[in-house]
């Protein structure tokens, strides 16, 4: 029987369109317990491939024979022995290529919804990680929200569509995930934006992105206007765009709320990620469709494979907005946080531009889910 | 590198899973029970799959090195059916806290490999093969607290001893597996 290759685009449009599928995921038990390929119809059998060496007889009788099965590992060599062993047995299997590295770095642009005038807005949906950048796009122009470090597929998306990127944009400094914006401004002559309160250690030039400020974006003039929301970190910053939608960058998410201790001070940002949830964003129309930078489990995806909710079910719904009691919210918050996020500090450090690894090494940073959040 | 290891290993520049595919047969072809093999490799996935498949396995995982891009690993076979519980015979035995109060010499015959990634302080190292060639090197007059890892190897140390004329021998139970005190490290 044949071995295919699949490709992370491909295991996307499956995620996406909610098929059903067969993940034999042949890393060992810690990391695939610490992180996996999720699907809304996915089933898992986790063997590391190092207890298949004799042979696969034994999990035989555990694999579907009425599903597609993809063999998955870190990287592709393991996959695609184990595959290879089970083709030899008679099953028509699959392997992911590049394994969990590439699943980590696949991007899938989705479109959120048109804007006023013929303008676009995309959600760039990184499934791996957990990471949501944005694209505003409007009479041959583009705006970027925390874009993540393939700035190819960015630049490219936008050429595609005819746009000069003009305005990039992060919502705060980066700790789970390596930052492409000031990379994509350098490239295109775009104008690299990052709250100033966050950018004290940074090493380069930017235009600090206070509050109240507004760019418009192409002949249309859509609006994508800061709003200070501090907590997650101290510069953090959400834009409110074409009067519709809320970036909340990870501050508020589908099912939680932005975690204050990634830059070390829980205890002293409690208060403004408080302020933020509690006040600021209460005072703005609950019609915005809440757009974060990030998702935690699969579930917080809509049908169509965005991640977006009405402010107001949001104020109904999320636990983290529903918490009365201050104390009660700072013991939310502070105690019991999730572990960080695999080598949060270095990848600070990478985006306050104090250290420039290498390609494998940004990789080897960011495997791993992104826990900004706690829920 | 001056970790004494029975078998070499070049797996570097290999990718997953040539790593552990080598591991596992030269470790059931080349290497006896008891003896360290090093495996030398340059994949960083080894590290964490190495130890999983020593446990899965039931081989020792000794340690890890790294120098450079290079991870040296240690791994010493066991045999699973052996249980660790093995039957111990040698009567006169210590416990690992009695080891804090009594003078004289602790004598750890683990593998030279399993010493240096942790010992305790002041130990003195004689693989259990090495024993009959060196124990003249020891003290009769000195109490000696023979130690392993789990208590069997020190057990037929303590044997091979008191055969030798070697009275004032105690086998230290259970052994560095279950040692809660400082060591130190000779890498």
């Amino acid at each position: 029987m044949t071995v295919s290759t699949w490709t992370a685009q491909q295991v996307a449009q499956k995620v996406i369109n909610n098929d059903n599928l067969f993940i034999l995921d042949v890393r060992n038990a810690d990391a695939f317990a610490d992180w996996k390929i999720e699907g809304h119809k996915f089933e898992y059998l986790n063997i590391p491939y190092f207890e298949l060496l004799d042979g696969v007889e034994e999990i035989l009788p555990k694999l579907p024979a009425d599903k597609d099965i993809l063999v998955v590992c870190a990287k592709e060599g393991s996959s695609i022995m184990v595959a290879d062993m089970l083709s030899e047995e008679g099953l028509d299997v699959a392997y992911l290529q590049g394994g969990m590295k590439s699943w980590s770095m696949y991007l899938e642009p989705i479109k959120v919804a048109d804007l006023t005038d013929g303008g676009e807005l995309y959600q760039f949906v990184r499934l791996g990680k957990g990471c949501l950048s944005y694209m505003v796009i409007s009479g041959g122009e583009a705006a970027i929200i925390d874009a993540v470090r393939f700035t190819e597929v960015f630049t490219n998306f936008a050429a595609e569509k005819g746009a000069t990127i003009k305005h990039v944009f992060d919502t705060h400094l980066h700790a789970d995930h390596i930052s492409g914006g000031r990379h994509i401004a350098a490239q295109t002559g775009a104008t690299y934006y990052l709250p100033e309160k966050d950018a004290e250690e940074v090493v380069f030039d930017y235009t600090a992105l206070d509050d109240g400020l507004t760019v418009k974006i192409g002949a249309s003039q859509i609006e994508v206007g800061a709003l200070y929301s501090p907590g997650h970190t101290i510069g953090s910053t959400s834009f409110v765009v074409d009067n519709r939608f809320l970036l909340t960058g990870d501050i508020l998410f589908i099912d939680s709320i932005g975690r204050p201790d990634l830059a070390g001070l829980a205890e002293d940002w409690v208060a403004d990620l408080r302020e933020t949830l509690y006040s600021r964003y209460r005072t703005l129309a609950e019609d915005l469709i809440v757009l974060p930078a990030h998702f935690m489990i699969i579930d917080e995806l809509n049908e169509d494979g965005t991640v977006a909710r009405r402010l107001g079910d949001l104020f109904a719904q999320n636990h983290g907005l529903n918490v009365a009691d201050a104390d009660e919210f700072r013991h939310l918050v502070t105690d019991n946080l999730p572990p960080q996020p695999n080598a949060y500090q270095e990848i600070r450090h990478v985006n306050m531009g104090k250290v420039t690894p290498n390609n494998d090494e940004q990789t080897e940073m960011e495997i791993g889910p992104n826990r900004c959040a706690v829920r | 590198m001056t970790i004494h290891a029975d078998v070499v290993l070049d797996a570097k520049g290999l990718a997953c899973p040539m790593p552990i595919v080598k591991t596992k047969k030269t470790i059931e072809k080349e290497v006896e029970e008891g003896q360290v093999v090093e495996i030398q490799a340059t994949d960083q996935g080894s590290k964490a799959d190495l130890v999983a498949w020593a446990k899965s396995t039931g081989h020792q995982y000794i340690g890890l090195v790294e120098e450079g891009d290079v991870l040296f690993h240690y791994i010493r076979k066991c045999n699973p059916e052996k249980a660790d519980a093995a039957e111990k015979t040698f009567t006169q035995t210590a416990s690992n806290d009695e080891l804090a109060n009594v003078t004289g010499t602790v004598l750890d015959v683990r593998e030279a490999a399993e010493y240096a990634f942790g010992h305790i302080p002041g130990a003195v190292s004689m693989p259990l093969g090495d024993l009959e060639a060196r124990m003249n090197e020891l003290n009769k007059e000195e109490a000696i607290y023979v130690i392993c890892r789990t208590g069997t190897r020190s057990d037929l140390a303590a044997q091979t001893l008191a055969a030798n004329g070697f009275t004032n021998v105690y086998n230290v139970l259970p052994g560095m597996s279950e040692w809660q005190g400082e060591t130190a490290q000779t890498l």
